[in-house]
């Protein structure tokens, strides 16, 4: 059990290995075998992850650090101010947990789903190669157990979706062109927000010695280690009081069901099986003397008494750290009674851990911060950080910090303002849109903000810039979905603005629901692209059928995705009335699209309403927040509510143009319903809408409590209990009861009339209106008709002027100011002008004066000369003629020469 | 003394090489030129291997180290004297293995170039080749000034020989270009060894850094001013320990105050043009689109690490108060050649000329970590000057692989090349990849040890590093711009293609798989290569940061903000001050 999480490498090796199967002997194997081993590969890994998961949940087991195989240490850099060590290494917790089997999970799937998809497609074993790797990045991305191997990962699924909205970049013309064009617009935006990133990994460096998450051995939620502290007092006490403060103040208010335990100030989730927590009372108290005596006493020669036990301790430790981490540890996993933060010297704890040591401090406080074996000293450290030339407070660093966490978070999660391009990314095939553009890549930034709530704690007010960009995207981009006729875009939107809920749950410190939203979303939203995919396949077989049937000069190539022909597959004006044709895609759909719509026990109800809830608890009802906080929270409310208006609206737009009234186009009229491989992962996925909201159940009312008592195994708020070991943040706030109040108006009335509203603007065959398919008119809008609503309709559809602007403002200029330095500045001017007439024009009117009277006469004669008894051994180098350069080559030459026979002279001579 | 030995072995081989290609025939034995020139190369890359395998991380100064005394004459009471002084230390062990690894890639890369075959003089192609890497070799290994000069001016002839007759429409022009614009800089060295020379009595790099460094231990405040602001080294001395007063005027050779400064910008020009840095960047697209394939592999390769070689050799070393006081000033240009070269390089249509101004983009960030003047920072530009020999070498390689193909460097000639060549495509897109600086890859390793240094760095700080990493993005923007429109695309068939034009012939795929093996490994594992140069590294940053603490705690009185942003602009002011006195 306790080794699952020792398997971790395996889970990036697997699929990378699968990727080299594929890309090598794929094209050998053909398309099925590639598929098989792409798939199984994904399936292995969500064995690994299950393991993993059922250890941490069953144990609820804190974080664990594994080292590769294979790999040493990665960037390590013997210095003279800081040493660089950035491992690779692996870290396994609660977070990670959750993250493993949402990819591998939906990965596995679409995995499968793949082959039914790709089928006909003869790049098929490139395109199963690219799944793996991204899959293999992916899992990295979320198992580094540090800020630079998660850019590693980062990057990496970067360059996979570049590859795979590229994917069909060969495609005859201007649509393959605007594929790689595609593909080119998410790269380079991604990499904005990869400046980010960097930047904070810069100045987290400089702030903490380490990029580190935690270290090997290191708690992350103290609550979860104070009680089993076995070395109270071992180290410097100010670390201890430290501690001290973080139990009495923050720990085990969460669960009143364990009132006495609250009391004890230890924090344990039920199920625990914890037991040695009240014995260790006695070694609490003398901790507490020792702070005293710190306390009182400032000076340090005086606490020697009891600073050498911590001397002794944290000799050890220096000499385990220099060299990587603490051997003795090396792959083993902690027992919560093992984790002792205390064990370790501020400087070499993880940065989060230093990050709240150093914000607890006053100003102008130090405290003993790292630990100088040579000279047998302390070093001190306040709240001060030096960054180069400039010296900041560890608060403001923080912020900084965070600010370029969240540009990064913008760039691969879509955010305002580098959201424009994960609708463009749909040009790839669907199976990808649903993995990386729904369910798992673009989830990342979540990650990311949910992985450093520590940081985002501890500056609030930074943490309300979260709150905005969240939900003016979810906003946002809710209402340019209502504006879309192709059905991918609609989703890619949606996922957009769903994105947009979580960053803004992050924002408002909601955590639990912000990792909620995102598995729940994983699951439905996987669930809608590849029931889209499935449409898209249906109808392109339906046209397929259509060419045949009329005899049309079809293709030989069994390549439907590659038809080039006018008909648009994907626009939803070419479909309606699919629900008899294709029942299961119809079915599944609807269920996703009750998910996304949050309709009561579908997965989105739980998670949507959570993040209501919370926004609305912290707009209202907690009046010890600071002003800033309060509004963020309203302005989240409000915004939210708004926007979770629009998805239910655009859903079920889209709903009913897809699947209700009558058919518009043959291709629609002919589709199919898709092979078993797509289907099936649909149905597991619509179980899967069902299920999956019940991992975190609310408390407080007599439903759910019912249900919970049932047997739920999770428990009431389980899946915050599972999330409370890797944040902290979750031990200091009692998880929100249910609230009727919220669930009634958010997502049973809002929903009921955004229902209503969009049935009775679109049902019944006026989906589409003004539909002209013999002069190519796809048809409008019903909200485009009504004058009323045009100008809005019309803003939803051109996205928002988004694409214009972006255009505008960086495309255009940077190719312009581009075309200028390349062009004008550099080669007119710099290159022709100023160097081969300024400066040339200059010294051959200098040369003009002197070559007549002087070189002529005398240079020329003596250098010919020479050059002619060189030329006469070298003989064949005598290639060009280029004036006074090629005598000097040759001067420069026979000078080496001599040169050459003066150096070796002695060497000949002595023999030395 | 035998360890040494290898040092020599491996400088002289292929100069040996080059011997006994000229005694060939070249009419009857073609390939014998071909492969006596690869078996040479090869050797010497062995044998290179063989010193990086016996060197001494531990070891902060030279290794394999061979000299002797080989002119020692008087001149006007002067004495001068210069030595063959050989070794290695960590700044030089990872170019010296550089070079001869790409050496027998830029070789093997001419076995089927078009150019060769069109144009003949095999043997002679190939003797320069050989005499070329004995130069670049010279010019890593040689540890004394005079020597040193000698190696460098070297490696202009075989260059210039080989753009000027194997390269393409303009070649002669280009040659001549890169000839005089690098001549220009050394000229300004030449005169400044030259002073360096004399006034410390000694050619000898080792013996000149320590001169400077028992100059910055001795505690005294007379010794305000840079080491070279005397009139010679033993005056400087004299007034460090107090035994004797300032009285630059009056001295024969005329030092003032601002010598330091103006030797150290000789240098630095020198260096800079062979970079190149920005604004001195101006040869290097000529002779890049027009040198032959193996030219433009070892261009960016090695010629141009000779460069920033120099930087932190010469500039760091012999002028630790001037670098320091000119960082933020050369780190500026440093930034700006980042930006501007990635700008630039966005916007061309020739696929080797956007090759080109990316090398100035990717030194601009080697110069600003060797101008961070921290061990991060030298340590990652020196990591990235193999980088990009490796990264940029390689593209350099793809594009001549087209080009044998195509027989055009017009970006707007490709199309749907990854169609039409599966495997290579793939590498290329590995070797864009690790141009663009994906990590995993090699270049990552490099830009991020540089901008990581350039954060920390006293002299520079934050807004070197937003605008270095916004480089960063700009590198995806041509990158990808490229690799988009030559290897994605509508399929452009080559010009008179057959059967086997779009299969890679075995040395092409020979060339390429090097390329990739290194671009993972100092991807993944980059930590042996910075062990390497750690002793080294710190040796040097100590150095400097020595120097310079004594030569600001030495300022007479309330200029303590020397070390701030405006270093250079003020301290050039102090200078002027100085001198009015």
């Amino acid at each position: 059990m306790e080794t699952f999480p020792l398997l971790v490498p395996l889970l990036i090796l697997v699929p990378a290995v699968g990727t080299l199967i594929n890309f090598f002997w794929g094209a050998k194997m053909g398309e099925r075998a590639a598929g098989y081993i792409a798939s199984g590969a994904s399936i292995f890994t969500f064995i690994i992850s299950l393991l993993i998961f059922n250890y941490l949940s069953s144990s609820h087991a804190p974080g664990v650090v594994v080292e590769p195989f294979l790999l040493d240490g990665w960037i390590r850099i013997d210095a003279l101010n800081f040493d660089v060590n950035i491992p690779w290494e692996f870290r396994v917790d609660s977070l990670t947990g959750t993250m493993l089997l949402v990819i591998t999970g939906v990965g596995s799937l679409i995995h499968i789903y793949s082959i039914g998809y790709i089928h006909g497609d003869e790049k098929a074993p490139r395109f199963f190669a690219f799944l793996n790797m991204f899959l293999a990045f992916m899992l990295l991305l979320v198992t580094g157990n540090n800020l630079l191997m998660m850019f590693v990962g980062w990057e990496g699924v970067g360059v996979c979706s570049f590859l795979l909205i590229g994917y069909w970049w060969d495609k005859k013309g201007e649509i393959g062109w605007q594929n790689s064009n595609a593909a080119r617009k998410a790269m380079i935006l991604n990499r904005v927000g990869d400046l980010g990133i960097l930047m904070a990994v810069f100045l987290t460096f400089w702030t903490f010695g380490t990029v580190d998450y935690y270290k090997s051995g290191e708690s992350s939620n103290v609550c979860y280690m104070l009680e089993s502290n076995e070395h109270a007092g071992s180290l410097d006490a100010t670390h201890a009081e430290y501690e001290e403060a973080l139990e009495h103040e923050h720990c085990g208010h969460h669960e009143e069901g364990d009132a006495e335990h609250s009391e004890e100030g230890e924090a344990v989730a039920e199920g625990e099986d914890h037991s040695e927590g009240d014995e260790e009372h006695a070694e609490d108290e003398a901790h507490s003397e020792s702070d005293e005596d710190h306390a009182e006493e400032e000076s340090h020669d005086e606490d020697d008494d009891h600073s050498a036990d911590g001397v002794v301790a944290a000799d050890d430790h220096s000499e385990d750290d220099g060299h990587g981490d603490d051997e003795g540890h090396h792959g083993t996993v902690f027992t919560i009674a093992e984790l002792d933060n205390s064990l370790f010297n501020p400087n070499q704890l993880g940065i989060f851990n230093q990050a709240e040591l150093l914000m607890s401090l006053d100003e102008g406080e130090t405290i003993p911060w790292a630990y100088d074996a040579l000279n047998d000293e302390w070093t001190e450290r306040g709240r001060e950080v030096h960054i180069g030339p400039f010296t900041w407070d560890i608060r403001f660093t923080i912020g900084l910090i965070i600010l370029f966490l969240l540009l990064g978070a913008t760039g691969k999660s879509a955010q305002i303002p580098l959201f424009v391009w994960l609708p463009d990314a749909m040009a790839g095939p669907t199976p990808v849109s649903a993995l990386m553009h729904a369910a798992t890549m673009v989830t990342a930034g979540i990650y990311l903000l949910v992985r450093s709530s520590v940081f985002l704690d501890l500056v609030p007010e930074i943490r309300f810039v979260v709150a905005v960009i969240g939900a003016l995207t979810a906003f946002a981009a809710g209402l340019a979905a209502v504006g879309q006729w192709d059905v991918k875009r609609v989703l890619a939107y949606s996922t957009v603005s769903q994105l947009g809920f979580m960053i803004a749950a992050v924002g408002i410190g909601a955590y639990v629901a912000a990792m909620f939203h995102l598995v729940t979303h994983a699951v439905f939203k996987a669930l809608l692209f590849l029931g889209s995919g499935s449409i898209i396949h249906g109808v392109e077989h339906g046209e397929h059928h259509v060419h045949e049937h009329h005899g049309h000069g079809h293709d030989d190539h069994h390549d439907d995705h590659h038809d080039d022909h006018a008909f648009d597959a994907q626009d939803m004006r070419n479909m309606g009335g699919l629900a008899n044709k294709m029942p299961i895609t119809f079915l599944t759909y609807l269920i996703g699209t009750f998910g996304l719509m949050g309709l009561p026990f579908f997965a989105g109800f739980w998670s949507k309403d959570e993040i209501l809830l919370e926004a609305y608890l912290k707009s209202f009802f907690e009046p010890e927040l600071s002003t800033i906080e309060i509004t963020g929270a309203l302005i989240v409310f409000g915004l939210l509510t708004v926007a979770a208006f629009f998805t239910t609206f655009y859903m079920w737009r889209q709903i009913q143009m897809v699947f209700f009234g009558e058919t518009r186009s043959e291709a629609a009229e002919h589709a199919p319903e898709s092979v078993a491989w797509m289907t099936v992962p649909l149905m597991i996925l619509a179980i899967g809408v069902f299920w999956v909201g019940f991992i975190n159940l609310p408390k407080g009312t007599w439903i759910f409590d019912w249900v919970g008592n049932w047997g739920w195994h999770g428990g009431f708020h389980g899946f915050g209990h599972f999330l409370e070991t890797t944040i902290p943040s979750i031990s200091e706030h009692a998880a929100p009861d249910f609230n009727w109040l919220i669930a009634l108006s958010t997502s049973v009335a809002l929903p009921a009339f955004a229902i209503f509203l969009a049935h009775s603007i679109y049902a019944g065959n006026k989906a589409v209106v003004d539909r002209d398919e013999a002069h190519g008119e796809l048809g409008k809008d019903p909200l485009y008709k009504n004058p009323a609503t045009r100008q809005i309709w019309v803003a939803a559809n051109r996205r928002l002027y988004s694409d214009d602007l972006y255009h505008a403002i960086f495309l255009r200029p940077y190719e312009r100011i581009g075309k200028f330095l390349a062009e004008t500045l550099d080669w007119n001017f710099w290159h022709d002008y100023l160097h081969n007439n300024v400066i040339k024009a200059g010294y051959d009117a200098v040369s003009e004066i002197l070559s007549k009277p002087v070189d002529v006469g005398i240079i020329d004669a003596v250098v010919n000369g020479v050059g002619k008894v060189v030329s006469f051994f070298s003989g064949r180098s005598r290639g060009i003629q280029t004036g006074y350069v090629r005598t000097y080559a040759v001067a420069v030459f026979v000078g080496v020469v001599v040169v050459i026979v003066l150096m070796l002279l002695p060497l000949l001579l002595n023999g030395s | 003394m035998e360890q040494g030995f290898l040092t020599t072995l491996i400088l002289f081989l292929p100069m040996v090489g080059f011997t006994i290609l000229l005694f060939i025939n070249e009419k009857e034995q073609k390939e014998a030129i071909k492969w006596t020139a690869f078996g040479f190369s090869i050797i010497t890359f062995v044998l290179s291997l063989v010193m990086w395998a016996g060197f001494n991380n531990a070891e902060a100064g030279l290794q394999f180290v061979q000299r002797w005394t080989w002119l020692d004459i008087a001149v006007g009471g002067t004495n001068i004297t210069s030595e063959y002084y050989v070794g290695v230390d960590g700044l030089s062990i990872l170019l010296v293995v550089l070079t001869t690894f790409i050496m027998p890639i830029a070789i093997m890369a001419s076995f089927r170039a078009g150019v060769l075959e069109e144009r003949g003089r095999e043997k002679l192609y190939y003797a320069l080749l050989l005499l070329l890497e004995w130069a670049m070799l010279g010019v890593f290994f040689i540890q004394d000034l005079i020597v040193f000069y000698v190696f460098w001016e070297v490696t202009l002839v075989p260059m210039y020989f080989l753009i000027g007759i194997w390269g393409s429409e303009e070649r002669v022009y280009a040659a001549v270009k890169f000839f005089l614009y690098t001549m220009a800089g050394s000229i300004l060295m030449l005169i400044a060894i030259l002073f360096v020379g004399n006034y410390t009595d000694s050619f000898v790099l080792p013996e000149i850094t320590a001169q400077i460094s028992e100059f910055a231990q001795v505690e005294n405040s007379q010794a305000e001013l840079s080491f070279w602001n005397y009139s010679s080294s033993q005056e400087a001395m004299a007034v460090a320990t107090g035994a004797s007063d300032f009285v630059a005027d009056e001295s024969p050779l005329s030092a003032n105050v601002i010598t330091g400064g103006l030797l150290f910008a000789a240098f630095f020009i020198a260096f800079a043009i062979k970079v190149p840095v920005f604004p001195f960047h101006s040869w290097l697209p000529d002779a890049h689109v027009q040198a032959p394939t193996a030219g433009s592999v070892i261009l960016a390769g090695v010629l141009l690490k000779m460069g920033t070689y120099g930087l932190v050799r010469f500039n760091l070393q012999l002028f630790p108060v001037e670098a320091v006081q000119w960082a933020p000033l050369i780190a500026t240009l440093g930034v700006i050649g980042i930006l501007y070269g990635a700008w630039v390089s966005y916007a061309q249509d020739n696929v080797k000329k956007l090759v080109a101004y990316s090398s100035v983009a990717h030194l601009g960030f080697v110069v600003l970590g060797i101008f961070a003047l921290n061990s991060q920072g030298i340590q990652g530009a020196t990591l990235q000057m193999v980088n990009h020999g490796i990264s940029t070498g390689g593209l350099f390689l793809i594009v001549g692989i087209l080009y044998e193909r195509y027989h055009t460097k017009e970006m707007a000639a490709y199309g749907g090349i990854w169609k039409l060549m599966p495997l290579f495509g793939s590498i290329a897109l590995v070797v864009a990849m690790s141009s663009m600086g994906l990590p995993g890859l090699n270049g990552f390793v490099g830009e991020f040890t540089i901008l990581l240094g350039s954060v920390g760095s006293e002299y520079l700080g934050f807004f070197w590093t937003l605008f270095g990493t916004i480089g960063v993005i700009l590198a995806a923007t041509y990158i990808l711009k490229m690799y988009q429109h030559v290897f994605m695309g509508d399929v452009i068939e080559a010009p008179h293609a057959d059967e086997n034009t779009y299969k890679l012939h075995w040395t092409e795929l020979l060339v390429l798989i090097p390329i990739l093996i290194a671009t993972f490994w100092i991807g993944l594992q980059p930590g042996s290569f910075f062990d390497n140069m750690g002793a080294s590294t710190n040796a040097l940053v100590e150095h400097v940061e020595e120097s310079y603490e004594q030569f600001e705690a030495a300022q007479p009185d309330a200029e303590e903000e020397v070390a701030d942003d405006e270093a250079a602009e003020e301290s050039e002011g102090d200078s002027e001050e100085n001198s009015s006195e």
